[in-house]
């Protein structure tokens, strides 16, 4: 039974590879019409999740619901209701853009009334209107992704998969492919997509961590931000950074140092009272510290915060 | 099973060919390269082999010796030399396959009455051509000693038959014992194993490597359209292939044709899917396209050159080897063809070689859709 409300509902999700946990024990459940962000560093099962949520790996454990379909029982009603691009492109290359999608039309048995008006709607979203005869192995990047995904959704599944959709494309062809997946979602379009690129989560409505196959935060970008991170957050110029770096990694009271561009972050319990502890202790060192100033989190700050502090904690394999 | 998936698959698929210049040409140029190579460069015929005389004794009855050598067609006196020397360099460096010596008292013992020895050294490099020349070769010796014989017993007074007995041959199927005959037929067994196995062992495989598969088998595709989708294209070409050999058969080499083209067709098709489930299997489980094309090859093609009967008669083989071929689905198309073709062998009087290609078709279509799952591990 289609559950009206949860376009995907994961429960105790577990994928293990012999020995090795890719997924461990994943709960989640994203709304319909949610633009659902799946963030995290590579090998941490971001694409072994999607996966097994497009019916492509069976679950070891535990049970994921897509479109009100079990994957691991019903993978093929799954596969109707989804649209999904894989990691790499992996159209074929050595067809042309408009046989790429006549395929894809076929595949997902689009009625032959509405082939010719589908088609035109998926050239006209991806902007290839005009180019349909061009071989697609001579499109640019952030065109064969646009394509990719107008093959995906030419049969309007109420669910899409994106994984690493812009990897590889220049910043104005991703600006325009989320302006995309925004359009989709604002007609309810359930948009499941995974990223390492801290600008495009914060285009997400909410966003999942995830690290080392498991869940570490789960929220808006905002809520991420404001409740995810212990202490607070410092930012330190020094000139030369690196030995800076080293020193301030032991230094008392810093929970974590990390580079950020031309200056370093600190995470630590009070920021108003460390500021002048850390000045002094570079200068110490013979360090000539610039600025030393409390910021407000960024969601890469959030990501580094947790993935490293989990690490720590929990070195589970 | 959606005809709509199946024939976005099948469409897709002729694209690729279309559009690979290396697919292309092995489905265009390769069946009629192989027709020529085998139709004019393989010849199991020994006619007009090279042969040196060294005559030490140039006598009238030498030189008729000689001359039945030189009228006999299965050898051909490429020179007439004077001394031993010339015959070893000769057999050495291969410009002769075998040397007569007539030696020096060849008429004085003939007409002695005596028993003369004529000397024959052959190239036994290869034995079996070997062997061959030395009987041809007994033969024309013994016809000349016959003739001899006959005109002693005549001269002195004893009427005799020319020859109290001979045999009468007649060959059949093969009339005119052209090796070409033989060969011709069997080439299409090479063709649909190249085109068969080695280029559907590349399509499943491709897919793997490209990543495309991951894309297509999350679509709602199944597994069995897309393995029909896949190898129906290759099956057009295939039959296409079958006839294009044929009519070079016959139409250019005159191979006799006296059986059904109904029976061709019939065998062909068999075979045809014989192969292309092997290759689609192949290409499952290599999942990498060198090593499936280097698969295919060596379990389809080598055989089917091999061990099918195409060159080298089955019988003839080591009893072990003759064994495997029985599980060697080209050796029953082989044995089907050559029947087909010289003896026009009706269907109904096939069945030993329909029947295990029919059960070979149905067992590996049978694994082979059972082999392809739409998962990624």
């Amino acid at each position: 039974m289609p559950e009206a409300a949860n376009s995907v509902v994961i429960e105790n999700l577990v994928k293990k590879f012999g020995s090795f946990v890719a997924v461990d024990r994943l709960n989640l459940t994203v709304r319909k019409g949610e633009v659902f962000g799946f963030l995290g560093p590579n090998g941490a099962g971001k694409s072994t999740t999607i996966r097994m949520l497009c019916g492509l790996l069976k679950p070891t454990a535990g049970r994921a619901a897509v479109a009100g379909f079990d994957v691991a029982r019903d993978p093929e009603s799954v596969r109707q209701n989804i649209g999904y691009m894989s990691q790499k492109f992996s159209l074929y290359n050595d067809l042309k853009v408009i046989e790429n999608l006549r395929l894809f039309a076929g595949l997902y048995s689009v009625p032959a009334k509405q082939l010719e008006e589908r088609i035109a709607w998926a050239l006209e979203m991806a902007n290839l209107k005009g180019q349909e005869n061009l071989m697609t192995r001579t499109l640019p990047g952030g065109w064969k992704q646009r394509l990719a995904l107008g093959c995906a959704v030419l049969h309007r599944p109420p669910v899409i998969f994106l994984d690493e959709p812009t990897s590889g494309v220049d910043p104005i062809s991703r600006r325009r492919f989320w302006d995309l997946i925004q359009q989709m979602a604002s007609q309810g379009v359930t948009v499941f997509v995974t990223t390492h690129y801290m600008e495009e989560a914060e285009y997400c409505n909410r966003l999942a961590l995830i690290f080392r196959g498991k869940i570490v935060a789960l929220g808006t970008p905002s809520e991420l931000k404001h409740n995810s991170m212990k202490g607070e957050l410092l930012l330190v110029e020094c000139e030369p950074l690196g030995p800076a770096l080293e020193a301030l990694q032991s230094a008392p009271g810093v929970m974590d140092a990390a580079v950020f561009g031309n200056a370093l972050h600190l995470s630590v319990e009070d920021a108003a009272s460390s500021a002048p502890k850390i000045e002094a202790f570079l200068r110490q060192r013979g360090l000539a510290p610039g600025k030393i100033e409390k910021i407000r989190p960024t969601l890469e700050d959030v990501f580094v915060s947790l993935t490293t502090g989990s690490a720590a904690e929990a070195p589970t394999q | 099973m959606s005809l709509t998936r199946l024939i976005a698959v099948a469409r897709k698929e002729v694209l690729h060919i279309v559009r690979d210049a290396r697919s292309l040409g092995i489905v265009i140029i390769m069946p009629v390269t192989l027709m020529l190579l085998f139709g004019y460069g393989v010849n199991l015929d020994l006619k007009g082999m090279p042969i040196y005389v060294y005559d030490q004794e140039g006598s009238q009855q030498s030189q008729d010796l000689l001359k039945h050598f030189q009228s006999n067609e299965y050898f051909h006196v490429a020179r007439v030399v004077d001394n031993y020397p010339a015959l070893t360099r000769a057999l050495d460096d291969g410009s002769a396959k075998m040397a007569i010596v007539i030696p020096w008292n060849f008429s004085q013992q003939l007409g002695a009455g005596g028993q003369v020895k004529v000397q024959a050294l052959v190239d036994a490099t290869d034995d079996n051509t070997a062997n061959v020349l030395m009987g041809y070769a007994e033969a024309v010796v013994q016809g000349y000693s016959f003739q001899i014989q006959i005109a002693w017993l005549r001269q002195h007074g004893i009427a005799v038959q020319t020859a109290p007995i001979s045999v009468d041959t007649r060959t059949w199927f093969n009339e005119n014992l052209e090796s070409s005959a033989f060969i011709i037929p069997g080439v299409l067994a090479l063709v649909m194993s190249v085109i068969g196995a080695f280029l559907t062992s590349l399509t499943i495989a491709r897919e793997w490597e490209r990543g495309s598969m991951e894309q297509l088998i999350s679509t709602p595709v199944t597994a069995m359209e897309i393995m029909l989708g896949k190898l129906a294209p290759y099956f057009v070409i295939g039959m296409f292939d079958v006839a294009v050999c044929a009519f070079l058969a016959i139409a250019w080499f005159h191979v006799p044709f006296r059986g059904s083209f109904f029976t061709l067709t019939l065998a062909s098709a068999l075979f045809m899917i014989v192969v292309l489930a092997l290759g689609f299997l192949i290409s499952v489980l290599a999942k990498n396209q060198f090593a499936a094309s280097q698969i295919a090859l060596l379990i389809t093609f080598l055989p089917a050159f091999l061990l099918s009967g195409f060159l080298f008669a089955i019988e003839q083989m080591p009893l072990a080897l003759q064994w495997i071929t029985r599980i060697l689905p080209a050796r029953y198309y082989v044995s089907a063809l050559k029947k087909i073709f010289l003896k026009g062998t009706p269907t109904a009087m096939l069945s030993a070689d329909l029947v295990p290609l029919a059960v070979f078709a149905i067992i590996l279509t049978f694994v082979a859709t059972r082999s392809f799952h739409k998962r990624l591990e």
